[in-house]
């Protein structure tokens, strides 16, 4: 008994390993669309930021600067989206869709030379708990930090968003940017930053992806990740909390089907990993319904373009 | 000094012509690009732009990759214009490939001049379909018809994965992801020997042609472009948006449709994993590109496809990878989004203005 118990621990373990890319990307698109703007770029920003940390990690063999220039890197695309939708007032959908698209060829581009080489191994901590302690251990110790972190964040987010001042500066700028700007807030600097802040948390769910939970670059590697994370930000109607509850839901549903595939029962491979896309379309359906509590929860001006009259 | 003001009214002129600013700063960024790689950037460039299509079989080739992509981008258009946001043509397209080339397989030992437009006929309705999936979630369920019609990409790229490889593969085919190459005619017939030019080029043409008739010449076009412009009007004066949304995702996803069907009766000839290289995505930049008028599409899917080419011909003479196509596309998009900010401001440069004076 006691060794199903650990089995299921280190189930749980996996999946929120799975979990964490879409944590760390939604948390930031968050962030973003609390601010009012709809950046559709996460896939992009996502690819850009794993082939960047896979690269560093390659060229520096310094695991540090790999993650630190992912975010960098995330960040720095990310703010060709805000120079277009703050300061060229550009259509956040078209402009997030060429983000994506920009990405995933620049990425195929930079990585060109990287495919193929084995990633190093990432430090995971507490190792030694995770095997002295059953069923707990694997679900609570050895993880890379970068996993404490993104469970840690939707707390921080909330707390952010809710408790401080630049939180709700932030809201006020996504819900009335006309008054919060007669408040004498900068708007578009506050746009800018959450533009930003998106960014550089994409470009870590990439490097986690590229340097923890696959160690290699391969083309595509996101695997639409990216649409799930926006997805995730409309279920969770725009709490952090619940982002980490859907997080880990879709993380649920990718391993329980990977597990499926490896166990051989006589379903089509492709129909089960199809089943997070399908999971995303009904519970956006399920969720979606009810359109009062949806425009309730949605920051009022996201998407809209915010131009000042000087 | 400069000074920026907003312009009271869009110039027609300025309209068309920030498209063709965009094309030549893709072209200096692209520069730079190559330049940044350690290529002589005039060179590369040429390779990239000039070489694909200096001989015939090049512009054949041009011709072959704009087929598709204007008949997506025209269906496209009808949706961008009413402000649906429908980015899965490329599942759209890859589904009605499906349907029409599961016909093509059933009527495979047929032989005569109506398989080719039964075939054809129920691609585009195969992709009409699949759109109506986003449309009728958007209207009925108030889902959010991006995402919606993205995830379904991915569900028809594994739906037809799973097709080549299990119940469709070749029998004789070794077990290659693969049907049976389709009948004779089953295919579309070829314009010129020895080129790849086909008479889906037709279709293509044609409805542009129907397009602009219902864009401009009806009622429905009509409510379209109001819808497009300001929803409150269109809902002033009375229009029915649940259908709107229903029909304008219905032709989009019926030309995407019929651009899959092309492709696998055209020059693939079969179904298997890669029967579009994300033609449907690409086509997004090309709605854009034509300022979603059907002739600016012509001229834009012309110029995209371009960049397919380019990017082929400078993997052979550059070693670069493929993408490189793409990294083009994505920079024509941002720098035709950025250029439009000249539709709305004007920038005036005050110290020119104080010599006159």
């Amino acid at each position: 008994m006691s060794f199903d118990l650990n089995f299921i621990g280190i189930l749980i373990g996996a999946i929120m390993a799975s979990s964490v890319p879409l944590i760390l990307a939604a948390s930031g698109e968050l962030i973003t669309e609390r601010s009012g703007v709809l950046n559709l770029g996460v896939e992009g920003m996502m690819i850009i930021g794993a082939i960047s940390g896979f690269a560093l990690m390659v060229v520096t063999d310094n695991l540090f600067l790999a993650v630190i220039g992912s975010m960098l890197s995330g960040l720095i695309i990310s703010l060709i989206f805000g120079l277009l939708t703050q300061s060229l007032l550009t259509n956040h959908v078209a402009t997030g869709l060429a983000l994506t698209i920009f990405g995933i060829g620049m990425s195929a581009m930079i990585g060109k030379n990287f495919v193929g080489i084995p990633g190093k191994e990432f430090p995971l901590l507490f190792l030694n708990l995770k095997e002295s302690i059953p069923f707990l251990g694997p679900i609570f110790f050895g993880h890379s930090i970068i996993l404490y972190f993104a469970f840690v964040l939707p707390f921080l987010t909330n707390y952010f968003l809710k408790k401080t001042k630049t939180g709700l500066i932030i809201r006020a700028v996504g819900d009335s940017p006309t008054s919060a700007s007669n408040q004498g807030i900068n708007v578009t600097l506050v746009r800018y930053s959450c533009i930003l802040y998106g960014g550089a948390m994409c470009g870590l769910a990439g490097a986690y992806l590229s340097l923890i939970y696959t160690p290699q670059w391969i083309e595509n590697m996101t695997g639409g990740r990216g649409w799930i994370a926006l997805a995730l930000v409309v279920f969770a109607t725009w709490s952090p909390i619940k982002v980490l509850i859907g997080a880990l839901i879709f993380g649920g549903i990718t391993i329980l089907q990977l597990h499926m595939q490896a166990v051989g029962l006589r379903i089509p491979v492709q129909l089960l990993s199809a089943l997070p896309y399908i999971m995303t379309i009904i519970v956006l359906v399920v969720i979606s319904r009810d359109s009062r509590k949806i425009k309730l929860n949605t920051p009022t001006s996201l998407g809209q373009i915010f131009y000042k009259e000087k | 000094m400069i000074k920026i003001e907003k312009r009271n009214d869009v110039s027609r002129s300025i309209y068309f012509l920030t498209p063709v600013l965009a094309i030549f700063l893709t072209l200096f960024g692209g520069g730079i690009i190559f330049y940044i790689l350690g290529f002589n950037p005039i060179e590369a460039l040429k390779f990239f732009f000039i070489t694909p299509i200096s001989d015939l079989y090049g512009l054949s080739e041009l011709l072959v990759k704009a087929t598709p992509l204007c008949l997506i981008a025209i269906g496209l258009s009808f949706c961008f214009k009413s402000n649906n946001w429908n980015i899965g043509a490329e599942g759209q397209l890859i589904f009605g490939g499906i349907v029409g080339g599961g016909v093509a397989l059933l009527f495979y030992s047929h032989d005569g001049f109506y398989v080719l437009p039964i075939i054809i006929l129920s691609g585009a309705i195969g992709g009409m379909l699949f759109a109506m999936i986003p449309a009728i979630l958007k209207t009925y369920f108030n889902t959010n018809e991006i995402l919606v019609s993205l995830m379904l990409v991915y569900v028809a790229k594994l739906l037809l994965d799973y097709l080549v490889v299990g119940p469709w593969s070749n029998p004789e085919g070794f077990n290659f992801p693969e049907t049976r190459q389709f009948s004779e005619s089953a295919r579309m017939p070829i314009l010129f020997d020895g080129l790849r030019i086909h008479a889906g080029i037709f279709i293509t043409l044609i409805t542009v042609f129907f397009s602009w008739l219902i864009l401009y010449k009806t009622y429905l076009g009509f409510q379209i472009k109001v819808s497009g412009l300001s929803l409150k009007t269109a809902k002033y004066a009375g229009y029915k948006g649940k259908t709107m949304i229903i029909i304008v995702f219905m032709i989009s996803g019926a030309c995407a449709g019929l651009a899959g069907v092309g492709e696998i009766t055209g020059p693939i000839g079969q179904l298997h994993r890669n029967i579009s290289p994300d033609y449907g995505f690409t086509a997004i930049i090309v709605a854009f590109l034509g300022r979603l008028n059907p002739v600016g599409i012509i001229f834009a899917s012309l110029i995209v496809a371009l960049t397919y080419l380019g990017a082929e011909t400078a993997q052979i003479f550059l070693q670069v990878p493929k993408y490189t196509g793409q990294v083009f596309q994505g920079m024509i998009l941002f720098f035709l989004l950025g250029s439009d900010y000249l539709l709305f401001f004007k920038i005036k440069f005050l110290g020119l203005k104080k010599n006159e004076l």
